[in-house]
């Protein structure tokens, strides 16, 4: 390092360090960010197969069904206009429940089904997912009144 | 009057403060010693009234008293005392106060004990301490009295919430305040010396226990927090990248980062205005992680948007703080001179590159967790950052970051040559290659980051010995050994998350009891479900055996409770520990025909995540009683000699 202008080679490589930190922040989010989708938004635009997203919306009722194997779930999510088929290999968390929200990760299948690879229910009565929170679910059942803070 | 007399206190308290700033303010422009001479008694005295309110609230906490509001809406008569006790500052307003007494108390400590450093810094950082007190003294004064009544007075207050009487909710929160307020303090020495241009290696040794000890509490707290997650949870996962968790990372990131630059300005005198912008920084990042965890913000934007006042008090004490010291930073840097040059092999260059990994990954966290909520308020889209990003945008940094750790102290200050950095290391790069290699070979499915991170870790394990390499063990001062122990912890814990994501064994099954489940070297034997009853909970419980190759059988008993009054139902997993790992072992629901879902992990070393927390937080205890007592020692040796002559 040039003695002669230290402070100034220093102050430069902080300012490439956050300029490149921003912009592979800004790259990765690109790539990584996993969007929120509603059942709603996957209705009006479906996300490419594969791709990692985040489905919140409302369990519908009677629509949870355990198969064979004891381990896998399936079930629907539904908004106030539309319905996704979503099948879940392992312990359905704590409150999961038809008629109550539902966040889950994973990606949709060739098919047009998500599959869920983890699920995140409210888990009390004063808490909800921040991505459910204000969405329109009165045509799951009546818990509208418990979903909004 | 308990609750009264709290309030009076409160008020002095603010008064007293309000009269610190004062004082300092005007003694500073009037340069007068009367007013220099004043301030510390009335820091002191501050931090007496705000303990004092603090103490009656813990008071009122412990009584049950019922007309006040507070211990009503978040104790009930029928709680066990710890949490009586810990519901004290479970709650906003009491962590608010919380807040304020560590506050004062630190102004108190600095006011009694500092002596090292010139008056006039003194006074300004006192002041500095003061105003940043000022601004919670008036949150809490106007907006979250803690000492409000109620009537008419209920039978029983409300906080039955089971989740929160958990020992580790009950300290965790303290320990990160502990942190945070720690960070504060930095920062006011830093305000102190940028006012009174006093930026040099004595303010650095009056700062760096600060730093220090809001580094380890930082340390202890994360540390903490992420066994809590994993055990509580029962997902089986250790840091999930939630905005709490990354609330409380940003602010160890920066300290990390001013622990190590403030030792460059106190031993060498280099890295000035950089010191100066990291106390700026960590202190930011402390009051960042205080206004997400406390305005609601996280839960939603929606309800912080719904109840603004808090948030919008909070988020405004974070504009003018981080405002003002950016504006007093970018005043006041031209006149910081410049300190002692170094080469760029050097102890310096890898600090200088340590601080700059650290402040990228810092970004990159910040970014990670700030950009949904930005989105969400201007847009009105809802967003997530989750662990892919993060993982992909930090890992590799925090492995480029563990590298140079393992070769900084390896290097001489300010000049080095680095063919002998090379023969220095040479040992642990062998050591390294030889893992990479044997890891290739013998593993499969690793990732590259987990493969990586191991053969890292292999060693820097060795690496982080090596400054005591040729030392005469007892003459080394023991601040070296706690830079040792701690960068071993940052090694250990390597181990342990590289082992944890690429060893973990993981079965998923439906069993009736009676089955037999194996994983890895373990077999279960499920032999009963049987109905339980707590104080305020029934459970199904599972009982189960399990056994390690032939070794000795354990009872094991993973449990589903469910709480009637919060209608709340958790799962409490079942751990067992042996020294080469954790058996997890959650139970599921029942279903018509019998069977229940039964999810068991083997988590190879995943305890070597926490026990290199705890190692990383030992080291710097070492280390700041090592430099407390060598700042004694030399303070002695010079008053001695003044007494001489």
């Amino acid at each position: 390092m040039k003695a002669k202008h230290q402070r100034l080679t220093l102050a430069l490589l902080a300012v490439v360090a956050l300029v490149g930190a921003g912009l592979l922040a800004a790259y990765a989010l690109q790539d990584q960010a996993s969007y929120f989708y509603t059942p709603s938004d996957i209705a009006k635009q479906k996300p490419e197969a594969g791709t990692a997203i985040r489905l919140g919306g409302m369990v519908e009722e009677g629509s949870i069904q355990r198969s064979a194997d004891g381990v896998t779930v399936e079930f629907v999510v539904m908004d106030a206009d539309a319905r996704q088929k979503v099948t879940y290999t392992g312990i359905t968390p704590d409150l999961f429940a038809e008629g109550s929200g539902v966040v889950a990760d994973g990606r949709l299948d060739a098919n047009g089904i998500f599959g869920a690879e983890t699920l995140l229910a409210k888990h009390d009565e004063n808490y909800i997912p921040r991505e459910l929170e204000g969405i329109d679910m009165t045509s799951g059942r009546n818990k509208t009144e418990t979903l909004v803070q | 009057m308990i609750a009264e007399t709290g309030l009076i206190a409160l008020w002095l308290a603010a008064a007293l403060t309000l009269l610190q700033f004062a004082l300092g303010a005007i003694g500073l422009r009037m340069e007068r010693d009367e007013y220099f001479a004043a301030i510390r008694p009335v820091a002191v005295a501050q931090g007496l009234f705000v303990s004092l309110s603090f103490l009656l609230l813990i008071w009122l906490f412990l009584r049950s008293d019922m007309s006040v509001k507070l211990v009503v809406m978040n104790s009930a008569s029928v709680k066990p005392l710890l949490y009586k006790f810990a519901g004290t500052w479970g709650n906003h307003e009491g962590s608010m106060l919380l807040w304020v007494t560590v506050m004062g108390l630190a102004g108190a400590f600095i006011a009694l004990f500092e002596r090292s450093l010139r008056t006039r810094t003194l006074v300004a950082t006192l002041a500095a301490q003061a105003f940043i007190s000022l601004g919670f003294y008036a949150f809490l004064l106007v907006s979250s009295n803690p000492f409000e009544r109620m009537f008419p007075i209920p039978a029983d207050g409300q906080g039955l919430n089971p989740l929160l009487q958990d020992p580790g909710l009950a300290f965790h929160p303290p320990t990160l305040y502990f942190g945070y307020v720690g960070l504060s303090v930095a920062f006011s020495f830093a305000v102190g010396a940028m006012i009174t241009r006093d930026v040099g290696a004595a303010f650095a040794k009056a700062m760096r226990p600060w730093v220090l000890g809001a580094w380890i509490f930082l340390t202890l707290g994360i540390t903490a927090g992420s066994y809590w997650a994993y055990y509580e949870l029962g997902w089986g996962g250790w840091w999930f990248w939630d905005p709490v968790e990354n609330a409380s990372l940003m602010p160890w990131l920066a300290a990390t980062a001013l622990l190590h630059s403030v030792t460059v300005l106190a031993t060498r005198d280099s890295l000035r205005a950089w010191t100066l912008m990291l106390a700026v920084v960590a202190f930011s990042m402390s009051m960042i992680g205080t206004f997400l965890v406390r305005s609601g913000i996280l839960t939603s934007v929606h309800a912080f948007a719904v109840d603004p006042e808090r948030g919008s008090f909070i988020l405004a004490l974070l504009a003018l703080y981080i405002g003002g010291a950016m504006a007093l930073f970018a005043l006041r840097v031209g006149t910081v001179k410049e300190g002692k040059r170094f080469e760029l092999v050097s102890r310096e260059g890898a600090l200088v590159a340590n601080n700059l990994l650290l402040s990228v990954i810092l970004a990159l966290v910040f970014i990670g967790t700030l950009y949904p909520l930005l989105v969400e308020a201007v847009t009105g889209d809802k967003l997530s950052v989750g662990p892919p990003y993060f993982n992909l945008a930090t890992g590799p940094l925090a492995l480029l970051l563990v590298a140079v750790m393992a070769a900084g102290p390896l290097l001489r200050w300010r000049r080095d040559n680095p063919k002998t950095l090379l023969n220095r290391i040479a040992i642990p790069i062998l050591l390294m290659a030889a893992a990479l290699f044997a890891l290739a070979l013998f593993t499969t499915g690793m990732s590259v980051l987990a493969l990586l991170g191991l053969a890292l870790a292999a060693g820097v394990a060795v690496a982080s010995f090596a400054p005591l390499w040729k030392r005469n063990l007892r003459r080394t001062p023991l601040h070296i050994y706690g830079m040792v122990i701690a960068h071993f912890g940052i090694a250990v814990a390597l181990v342990g998350m590289a082992c944890e994501s690429s060893f973990t064994e993981e079965k998923l099954v439906a069993a009736q009891p009676g089955d037999e489940i194996v994983v890895n070297d373990w077999t279960l034997q499920f032999e009963a479900i049987e109905p339980m009853a707590g104080p305020n909970w029934t459970a199904l419980e599972s009982r189960m055996t399990a056994q390690y190759g032939d070794g000795a059988i354990h009872e094991i008993t993973p449990q589903n409770r469910m709480f009637a009054a919060a209608q709340t139902q958790t799962s409490e997993a079942a751990l067992l520990t042996r020294w080469n790992g954790q058996l997890y072992v959650v139970l599921g629901e029942g279903d018509s025909e019998g069977r229940w879902q039964i999810r068991v992990w083997w988590k190879p070393f995943v305890t070597l995540i926490w026990f290199g927390g705890i190692l990383v937080a030992l080291g710097g205890l070492l280390a700041m009683i090592g430099r407390l007592r060598r700042g004694y020692m030399q303070r002695k040796q010079r008053e001695y000699a003044e007494m001489m002559l």
